[in-house]
């Protein structure tokens, strides 16, 4: 009889970056706010991990709307980091979520690499899984052109200064508005990152005919989706090629089968987005799916899977 | 909470214009006025994101959503079947603070188009809980054949004065214009509390005749929405506060004293 049930239940445990996951089904970066409101709809302790909302040291206001459109298949955001700052988010919205054991990841953005060091410092006594640099959020303009995520010499100052005052987990989410992410991903890992998030949003635009005005205020924004779902996958192979360090695949995941899409390409976990906001239960339905996939398929590690592409000979 | 909810009636009452019934208990018991609904209308990814609709109505187990074809998410809805399932959110977001009789006697409430939608189940609520109160409803509509629920608020017991933008029913012109006037003939001591619900424009202009007459207003926005719960941050809008502030229609609102916004 136990041996029977063993075999039913494959094993969907993974280490990540140092981060001990039961599953590799994430929730992304400002897809799942402070985990409040989603926490009445499902059981946050089924996730593999939270990866939660963008917090900056000082509150943020956030973009002037128009914020968001819908479009094929997809949905441009330029929400700007709205968020209220590192003190309050300590004080009032990291207490809700030690209730519960899913791990949690928390996201950070600076202006500038002091305050991405400031920020990891600030966390770094607090019981956390572990950090994401957002280094590549496409809606906020410092005093820079480019975001961190689309220089490699400012990719490689600030996640090598952030890795010298934190022993806490450190993945980075880079953009993929980059001509080669694989380069980028390795100055990550050679600099001591134990992680990357792939990918973020990609830039893009709306605009409506009859007025000729942007949809968006900001006239451009980030693109999510199921739309962006192939470009992300590319990327998460390349990056797989490129660096040993774990991969977080993210992307328009809306079924297990798109993660399992990811998980193959070389992600060793992924993280649901915008599939939030259609169905606040895509992370569960995609851990089931992922189960049963692996009872029909006879897989009993998810780790076994992951980068197993079979590529056909002759293929570059 | 997130249910599967069964199309009890989907029917076309005014051109364009249709009402859905759906058996929804839970949301049903916990409905208040102002509340929304978040609609996953296709399965596919066209459209992607839910639909919020106004509960227009609670009957029992059932809640009642009205709502004009505008884009591909309402045409869509207008072709669901009777006795077919919509994943649908609710009840959502924050909605009309009932007036209480200890302080107001008159109520006004002003409807552009399908606007009615959320003032029709005020009006229930409020009746229901204080069957003295005086209710005034001014329903706004492009022409006669958009006119949406003048019936129904005769019917339970509000007086209803309609105006249309090409004459062809009751006052020739806005809704807000027809507010006017009413105030311009109503004695000075006259203090109703407002609810608003209808076009942006619309309620600018209701906001800022309660702000001249110092009367307190509620309006409800209509916002394209990601989630629908408050978690992305996608469908603020502007409010006061020392300086200002972005809130999210979605949870601190529909529904939003006029007072505390700030209008662009």
């Amino acid at each position: 009889m136990m041996e029977k049930a063993k075999e039913k239940s494959p094993n969907l445990a993974i280490e990540l970056a140092g981060i001990s996951l039961k599953n590799p089904v994430m929730v992304a970066s400002g897809t799942f706010g402070y985990g409040e409101e989603y926490a009445k709809l499902i059981d946050l302790n089924r996730l593999g991990a939270i990866v939660i909302k963008t917090i900056t040291l000082k509150p943020r206001l956030g973009n002037e709307p128009p914020r968001i459109v819908e479009t094929a298949s997809g949905v441009l955001n330029s929400i700007g980091l709205q968020n209220v700052g590192i003190e309050a988010f300590i004080k009032e919205k990291l207490p809700f979520l030690r209730e519960y054991v899913v791990p949690l990841i928390v996201s950070i953005a600076g202006e500038t690499s002091h305050e991405y060091v400031q920020l990891a410092k600030r966390l770094s006594g607090e019981k956390i899984a572990g950090l994401e640099l957002n280094l590549s959020c496409p809606n906020v303009k410092y005093d820079r052109k480019l975001m961190f995520a689309q220089d490699p010499k400012a990719t490689h100052q600030v996640v090598s200064r952030v890795r010298k005052v934190t022993n806490l987990p450190l993945i980075v989410k880079l953009s993929p508005n980059v001509t080669d992410i694989a380069s980028i991903a390795r100055i990550c890992e050679q600099v001591g990152a134990d992680g990357i998030s792939l990918v973020n949003t990609f830039l893009g635009m709306a605009i409506d005919v009859e007025s000729r005005k942007p949809v968006l205020h900001q006239i451009t924004g980030g693109l999510s989706g199921p739309a962006i779902k192939p470009m992300a996958l590319r990327m998460v192979y390349e990056v797989h090629q490129a660096v040993e360090i774990p991969i977080i695949g993210i992307g328009g995941i809306m079924t297990a089968g798109d993660a399992l899409e990811f998980i193959i390409a070389g992600a060793k976990a992924v993280a649901i987005g915008t599939g939030n906001f259609v169905d606040p239960r895509t992370a569960i339905r995609v851990i089931e799916g992922i189960i049963d996939y692996m009872v029909k398929n006879k897989i009993k590690d998810i780790k076994s899977i992951v980068g197993s592409l079979r590529c056909p000979k002759g293929s570059l | 909470m997130q249910i599967d909810a069964k199309i009890v009636e989907n029917r076309e009452i005014a051109p364009e214009r249709y009402k859905m019934v759906l058996s929804a208990p839970e949301i049903a018991h916990q409905a208040s006025p102002g509340q929304f609904v978040h609609v996953r209308v296709s399965r596919g990814y066209a459209p992607l994101l839910r639909r919020p609709f106004s509960i227009h109505r609670v009957q029992g187990q059932k809640i009642e959503i009205l709502y004009k074809v505008v884009g591909k998410g309402t045409e869509i809805l207008s072709r669901k079947k009777r006795n077919g399932y919509l994943d649908i959110l609710g009840p959502l977001g924050k909605g009309y603070r009932l007036p209480s009789t200890s302080k107001i006697s008159d109520v006004i409430l002003v409807a552009g188009g399908t606007g009615v939608a959320s003032l029709m189940f005020l009006a229930e609520s409020t009746l229901h809980a204080h069957p003295e109160l005086s209710i005034l409803v001014l329903i706004g509509a492009k022409n006669r054949e958009e006119l949406l629920c003048e019936k129904d608020f005769t019917r339970l017991g509000c007086r209803v004065n309609v105006a249309t933008e090409n004459g062809t029913r009751g006052y020739k012109g806005l809704a807000s214009e027809l507010l006017e006037k009413c105030l311009l003939l109503s004695r000075d001591t006259f203090k109703p509390s407002l609810f608003a619900c209808g076009p942006t424009e619309m309620l600018k202009r209701i906001g800022e005749i309660s702000r001249r007459h110092r009367f307190p207003c509620q309006v409800s926005l209509e916002e394209h929405l990601a989630c629908g719960i408050g978690a992305c941050f996608g469908c603020v809008v502007k409010a006061k506060s020392s300086t200002y502030t972005y809130k999210r229609v979605c949870k601190d609102g529909p529904v939003f004293d006029a007072g505390e916004l700030i209008w662009e």
